[in-house]
């Protein structure tokens, strides 16, 4: 570096830092600097400035550090991942799949594990098995989806009306609702056909917010905003989870000779997702490695090319639309029958905000990202209670921490769908 | 005479008030070269783009005589031109899938095949026999030309990784995969150096020996134009001002002048070695 460089990069750290601090500073004077409380029934505002002043202070530095700091801690993207992955350099990877699936098939069993622990780990593979759902449709297709929680929602009122209103099990509905959801995603597909990035985003948003405000205005078939209630809890196979089952059924506990124990169902319903999902991950696997999945994947790379090559275009969105579609609605009859209540209030755009995040925090495409992602934005805001009002605030900067440390996501590679054996490389 | 592949009458493309090509006929024959070659904005492209369905034109028959019948191609749709009509085209800007690998490329090349073996995705989900047969067939097509360009080495690695020049080869061979009849390459010597430009001439004439499909060729660089080529059609302002021979095109007063822009000059197209 030469002697004039210093003082300007100096200068110019100083700068960005302290615009960083500027903008800290208008965003914390009302939402820190404010607060109110409540004096014999009236509402005071209080002021807190000096809270202010840390908090800039802290971006302050913060941002000076990181304009010294970049070129060590910045990880570069793998570029080059996918000839490392076919000479088998990979086996971590595989390790640590094989390793978290053991260790969320013995979860229910380990002695650490309780009520909580399983109700967490639930939601963490219910967000999993979103991200894989959405990840056929952003990471494969490369369709941004903004609406995903519509299909969401369609899985999981097809359950709680089919099995309210025909009696259907949970096994009968649950392929229904994913043909349903299906079918919503080939309706959505239709129109968005010619749309690509940002408009695309700008109509699925569209599409998830209309599903939503129709199960919100819809009073006698949707129940409106009080949503529907008393959603048949799933059974095993006939077995229902109940202290006293009604006369002439057998309950789960009777069954096997068990103590009665509510933790039964909730094992029950943490192993019907987990298989739920790993179904989701055996399906993208195999067919990212077909036709369609490689015709999804050029797509994303280059839809004039695809057209050029003869591949349909409409049919390759429809269908990528249709499997993702198809998979959200699984997910969702499996949250409707966990819940056994549901309101549109839970398919709000901050969830398809949140499986989103999902997606692209864990690396777009990469299905063991999806999962590391998922247990960070289920668990972090879990583990930040004790932080009570700054939860929100540790969820961000560990979601900005991310963006600025891995770009691409916590694990931005890909594995190529086929190789050529290194016997045939080599022959040549 | 080596019987007529396709035989483009009266072409015509309108873009608002602007005639970016303006009646064009002229026909390409099977296992020949037919160059297409004009100075900048004289329509080149916009032939390809009519031709591989990008662009509706607004006038004109375009007629493939391919082997199962003649099929009219104005009046298919893009995509259906590559899978039915199997006329394959490359890209002035390389456009090939960078984030996947060079084999990927070759195998996407061939969707329609393997899709059909793979029953519509249904069958190969449980395991048929047929569609790992398919893919093995797809593979080998694939090794076959990773050979003929070069590249066998890196098939594992990125599209995208690759060098210029291996790119342009990469994008003809993916066309190839698709199985054509009729091989439209948009300027596949731009940004090639002399011994590149020299490669790819011998790559093309020996596509053209042996697998005796016809192709159409967009070029600037005379080297290549004037060494592979059997016809060459010459555009200037969208209209066709010469055609024939590599011998009788560079004599043609009119294509002096569209080059140089002087009529009494005994220049040639600029010939680059």
């Amino acid at each position: 570096m030469t002697e004039a460089a210093v003082p300007t990069r100096i200068a110019s750290a100083m700068k960005e830092a302290g615009l960083a601090a500027f903008v800290a500073l208008v965003l914390a004077m009302p939402m820190v600097g404010l607060y109110t409380v409540d004096e014999g029934g009236v509402l005071v505002v209080r002021t807190r400035f000096d809270w202010v002043l840390i908090g800039v202070l802290v971006v302050f530095a913060g941002r000076l550090a990181m304009a010294y700091w970049p070129a060590t801690l910045r990880i570069p993207a793998r570029r080059d991942a996918a000839h490392v992955a076919a000479d088998g350099h990979f086996n971590i990877l595989k390790f640590l799949g094989i390793a978290a699936i053991s260790l969320a098939v013995l979860l229910p069993v380990l002695p650490v594990t309780d009520r909580y622990v399983i109700d967490v780990a639930t939601t963490v593979l219910i967000y999993v098995m979103l991200g894989w759902g959405l990840n056929i449709v952003v990471g494969l297709a490369g369709l941004l989806d903004l609406g995903y929680v519509a299909f969401y929602a369609v899985g999981a009122y097809s359950f709680a009306l089919l099995a309210r209103n025909f009696g259907l099990n949970f096994w009968e509905c649950l392929p229904l609702a994913g043909a349903l959801a299906a079918l919503c995603g080939i309706l959505l597909g239709f129109p968005v056909l010619r749309l690509r990035g940002d408009y695309l985003a700008i109509v699925t948003l569209g599409f998830g917010e209309m599903i939503r405000i129709v199960l919100i205005n819809w009073q006698s078939f949707t129940g409106g905003p009080n949503g529907l209630t008393s959603i048949p809890r799933p059974s095993f196979f006939g077995l229902p989870f109940t202290r006293n089952p009604e006369e002439g059924e057998t309950a789960f506990h009777q069954f096997f000779g068990l103590e009665f124990a509510p933790y039964h169902r909730l094992a029950f319903l943490y192993y019907l997702i987990l298989a739920l999902a790993l179904v989701t991950n055996a399906f993208t696997m195999r067919i990212r490695r077909l036709p369609i999945g490689r015709a999804w994947e050029a797509l994303r790379e280059d839809e004039i090319a695809c057209r050029a090559l003869g591949i349909n275009p409409t049919n390759t969105k429809l269908t990528a639309f249709a499997i993702g579609a198809m998979f959200g609605g699984f997910a969702g009859s499996f949250f409707a029958a966990r819940q056994g209540f549901i309101s549109p209030e839970s398919f709000t755009f901050i969830e398809s905000a949140m499986i989103l995040a999902v997606v692209v925090l864990g690396g777009m495409g990469s299905q063991i990202g999806v999962v590391l992602a998922a247990t960070l934005l289920v668990v972090l805001p879990e583990l930040g209670r004790e932080f009570a009002e700054f939860r929100m605030v540790l969820f961000g900067a560990a979601m900005i921490a991310i963006m600025i440390w891995r770009p691409h996501g916590l694990l931005a590679r890909r594995d190529p769908s086929i190789v050529l054996p290194p016997a045939r490389r080599g022959a040549a | 005479m080596k019987p007529v592949l396709l035989e483009v009458e009266h072409l015509t493309m309108r873009f608002g008030g602007l005639i970016a090509v303006d009646d064009l006929s002229f026909a390409a024959r099977q296992g020949e070269i037919t160059a297409i070659i004009g100075p900048n904005g004289a329509g080149k492209t916009t032939v390809f783009n009519c031709l591989t369905g990008f662009y509706k034109p607004t006038v004109g028959r375009l007629t493939l005589h391919h082997p199962a019948g003649p099929l009219l191609l104005e009046q298919m749709e893009g995509f259906r031109i590559a899978a039915r009509a199997r006329v394959a085209r490359t890209f002035q800007n390389i456009r090939l899938f960078p984030r996947m690998t060079v084999l990927e490329n070759l195998i996407v090349a061939q969707h329609n095949v393997l899709m059909r073996a793979s029953g519509f995705t249904l069958g190969a989900l449980f395991g048929l026999p047929r569609y790992r047969h398919a893919e093995q067939d797809a593979l080998e097509r694939s090794c076959l030309w990773l050979e003929r360009i070069g590249l066998v080495t890196r098939a594992n690695d990125e599209a995208g990784s690759l060098p210029y020049g291996d790119q342009r080869r990469l994008e003809i061979a993916r066309a190839m995969c698709t199985d054509p009849v009729l091989l439209c390459l948009d300027e596949p010597a731009a940004g090639l150096n002399p011994r590149e430009s020299a490669e790819l001439n011998q790559f093309l004439t020996g596509i053209r020996e042996r697998e005796k499909i016809g192709i159409l060729l967009i070029e600037h660089d005379m080297s290549v134009v004037m060494g592979i080529s059997d016809h060459i059609v010459v555009l200037d302002y969208g209209k066709r001002i010469a055609s024939g021979s590599p011998g009788t095109v560079r004599r043609d007063p009119a294509v002096i002048r569209a080059y140089l822009g002087e009529p009494e000059s005994d220049a040639v197209p600029a010939e680059r070695t």
